[in-house]
């Protein structure tokens, strides 16, 4: 019989609420405190703690690595891309105003998207650097 | 102080002190990222490079002397440089003067009640572009650091991973 029944219960029952906290500190940052940052730093420790506890196989086959590889510079590029959108709307570089109908619409629009470009590079950066801590094994 | 082990729960203490400080401050976002990755990932990432190097510190190599002369160094020009920078607090440094601009702006002009977000998401967004690059560079040093290719792996009849 495994000794850390009690961590793997208690990840059980503590990660639902990390992940559902990521999302609201994710999409609450414009009323309340957090952002993409955080939000991506929660869900990457999440992520984490349940590789921790259930074991490198497990997490890998629930995130695999090659999922977290695309997504790291994914993150960037909708960042990027946003900028972009801001020219071919016809402002400057990362000028959300005409991304939609209203100045205000548009800001929103905007805030959102990059918020998760950052949220995805973020996380997925987090996973990706544990995964490589330790699927290296002793080197001695 | 050898045990390296005893290192990483000491510095994650401090991070999780830190949070706590930062808290105070009225910044609640630092404080949840700094709770996240410095007091959490942080010190995983840390345990993880003693788990592939010692978890002892090697003895040193020189003696207290030259050490202390560059801390003290060190500490003498940081200090140098903190008594240039604008009193704490005070009402006429640029930050604290840009900051009730900002504050009016924000709601008629983005309908982000969170100044902290708008100022980070649109006011400065090159700024954040910039950082969330920063992120990603360093995800792919460490990953071109650490990241076994498939070929060395069939190569040397890898044990762990």
């Amino acid at each position: 019989m495994r000794l850390d029944l009690i961590l793997r219960v208690a990840t059980k029952l503590i990660l639902p609420f990390m992940l559902l906290f990521a999302v609201y500190v994710q999409l609450h940052g414009d009323y309340g405190a957090g952002g993409g940052f955080q939000a991506g730093a929660i869900a990457g420790a999440g992520i984490i703690l349940y590789a921790l506890v259930f074991g490198l196989a497990a997490a890998r086959r629930i995130v695999p690595p090659a999922l977290v590889e695309t997504l790291v510079p994914l993150g960037v590029f909708i960042y990027a891309a946003v900028g972009v959108a801001g020219w071919l709307t016809g402002g400057n570089y990362l000028e959300y105003n005409h991304l939609a109908h209203d100045p205000v619409h548009g800001q929103e629009w905007g805030v959102f998207l990059v918020e998760l470009g950052v949220f995805i590079t973020v996380s997925a950066t987090m996973v990706a650097i544990f995964y490589a801590f330790t699927g290296r094994g002793r080197s001695r | 102080m050898r045990n390296l082990f005893a290192v990483a729960v000491l510095s994650s203490i401090y991070s999780f002190m830190m949070a706590s400080v930062v808290l105070v401050l009225d910044a609640p976002d630092v404080a949840l990222t700094e709770a996240a990755v410095g007091a959490g990932v942080g010190t995983v990432l840390i345990v993880g490079a003693l788990y592939l190097t010692k978890t002892d510190e090697s003895p040193p190599i020189h003696g207290m002397f030259l050490p202390l002369v560059v801390a003290a160094g060190t500490a003498a020009a940081l200090l140098f440089g903190v008594s240039d920078t604008p009193p704490f607090g005070d009402p006429s440094n640029p930050v604290t003067a840009l900051g009730p601009d900002y504050i009016a702006r924000s709601i008629p002009e983005t309908g982000i009640p969170n100044v902290v977000s708008s100022v980070l998401a649109s006011y400065r967004g090159f700024d954040t572009l910039g950082e969330t690059v920063v992120i990603f560079t360093a995800g792919i040093a460490v990953l071109m650091l650490l990241k076994r290719s498939p070929a060395r792996r069939r190569g040397d009849g890898d044990k762990g991973g």
